[in-house]
């Protein structure tokens, strides 16, 4: 079975993670790259209402009402896990005790910028913890749709308010894995079924091809157990 | 020193007008039977400070719901559609604050700490009437304290004086929402004697707590 569009982003990015890594996943999108950990390396995952070490969705059996993650999922905890306060939590955010953020995002741009918890008189749900964690997290990765409804995303300037300023370090879509370094964006790879031309056509953003600019190859990302793992969906 | 008294008794001394923290993520660490003795109560015009407005059903979502709240100061809202219709037809004031601000900013409040510095929000519309300060070559925003006239708070064990501990994820804004009200009220689902609970599991000691009230689900 192929893998889908948002599965094969949450697939690279979980290539991106660093055994011993402690890693925060947003709402959405960034938390299916929990199913794909190799599983050679051990990651810690942080929730910011207070617990290190989440283990996987909890089981009807396993459901103990006072323990949520940040999503407001019933979760198990993994060998080893902590509970702490909210002050405690956003001090190991904002302190650069985190190592990696995912966050999906509605626009990003060629200095960095994310644009994540608004659309003015559309949907104003609130920043949460994305600002926090933008600002704190010693590496942000953007994982998001390459476009929304044909319209790009990646773009020369973000046009919605900001969430965060000059932070987001790496973007992963299903078209394309880009870097953002001080001389502007650079496209890394572009993922299986996409192609340069299709890149230029849907990206507003200038960038810079990488020297070693790699293709995916799809068959090698769907390879054993993987596959398998993308048919739980 | 034995503060244990009924949840109404405790919640009478919140009135029209004040502005109540409370503690919880989502519903989980909200204290159940004080917001029960709130909305018997009928207190009105309510600010409330809290780290999400959580669902319509559950938490201060069910506070908001019964129309007794002017103004909610969280992190997210988006859980809560009533929020935003409430927000829209100009019945509900609503203040978005990034979550480890408002967190730190309620420490602050508790610990008599005049304001902190932070990156979070720095070019952003949370900048907005902000002071920037620059130390070395670094900008920070400067954020104030909040402090409430009540807290209602939800710990997993209390003792009678007032100690308490939270279990697992139901600390979250608990423990510092209890140092930053000037009336501390803690619902707790079990409440023991002075000495049975473990002082290395205190988490919340007794000299922030005003009252402790028992029977919390």
């Amino acid at each position: 079975m192929a893998l889908k569009d948002k599965e094969l982003i949450a697939w690279r990015i979980a290539q991106e993670l660093k055994d011993g890594d402690v890693v925060n996943l947003g709402i959405g999108l960034p938390t299916l790259v929990a199913n794909y950990i190799p599983e050679e390396i051990q990651l810690m995952l942080q929730s910011e209402n207070g617990l290190l070490g989440m283990g996987a969705l909890a089981t009807d059996a396993q459901v103990d009402p006072d323990i949520i993650n940040a999503g407001n999922q019933h979760i198990t905890t993994q060998k080893g896990a902590s509970y702490f306060h909210s002050a405690d939590s956003f001090a190991m955010i904002r302190g650069g005790h985190v190592d990696v953020t995912v966050l999906g995002a509605l626009q990003v741009d060629e200095l960095g910028n994310i644009a994540s918890h608004m659309v003015p008189g559309k949907m104003v749900p609130g920043m949460g913890g994305a600002m926090d964690l933008i600002a704190g997290a010693r590496r942000v990765i953007v994982a998001m749709l390459h476009t929304a409804k044909g319209e790009a995303k990646i773009l020369k300037e973000c046009s919605l308010p900001l969430t965060g300023v000059g932070k987001v370090n790496m973007i992963v879509t299903e078209k394309a894995v880009m870097e953002v370094t001080s001389h502007g964006l650079v496209l890394k790879e572009i993922m299986p079924g996409s192609t340069l031309d299709d890149i230029f056509a849907t990206t507003e953003a200038s960038f810079f091809l990488a020297e070693n600019l790699a293709l995916n190859d799809r068959k090698t990302l769907e390879g054993g157990e993987d596959g398998d793992q993308a048919s739980n969906f | 020193m034995n503060k244990q008294v009924s949840a109404q008794e405790a919640i009478s001394h919140i009135q029209d007008g004040m502005t109540i923290l409370y503690g919880g993520f989502m519903g989980v660490g909200t204290p159940k039977i004080l917001i029960d003795a709130l909305i018997e109560q009928g207190t009105k015009e309510l600010t409330v400070i809290g780290n999400d407005a959580a669902t319509p059903g559950a938490g201060i979502g069910r506070l908001i719901s019964n129309g007794q709240v002017k103004k909610l100061i969280a992190s997210h809202i988006g859980l809560n559609p009533e929020v935003a219709q409430l927000m829209n037809t100009g019945k509900l004031q609503v203040e978005l604050v990034p979550q480890g601000t408002l967190v730190e900013r309620i420490r602050c409040g508790g610990a008599g700490i005049g304001g902190f510095l932070t990156q979070t929000g720095l070019g952003t519309e949370v900048q907005e009437h902000k002071q920037v300060i620059q130390v070395g070559t670094q900008k920070y925003l400067l954020e104030l304290p909040i402090r409430a006239d009540v807290a209602i708070i939800r710990g997993t064990v209390a003792d009678t004086l007032g100690n308490v501990f939270y279990r697992a994820t139901t600390k979250n804004l608990n423990p510092l929402a209890a140092t930053a009200a000037d009336l501390v009220i803690v619902a707790a689902q079990e409440i023991v004697d002075p000495g049975e609970l473990d002082p290395e599991k205190v988490m919340t000691p007794c000299v922030y707590v005003n009252y402790v009230v028992g029977g919390e689900s």
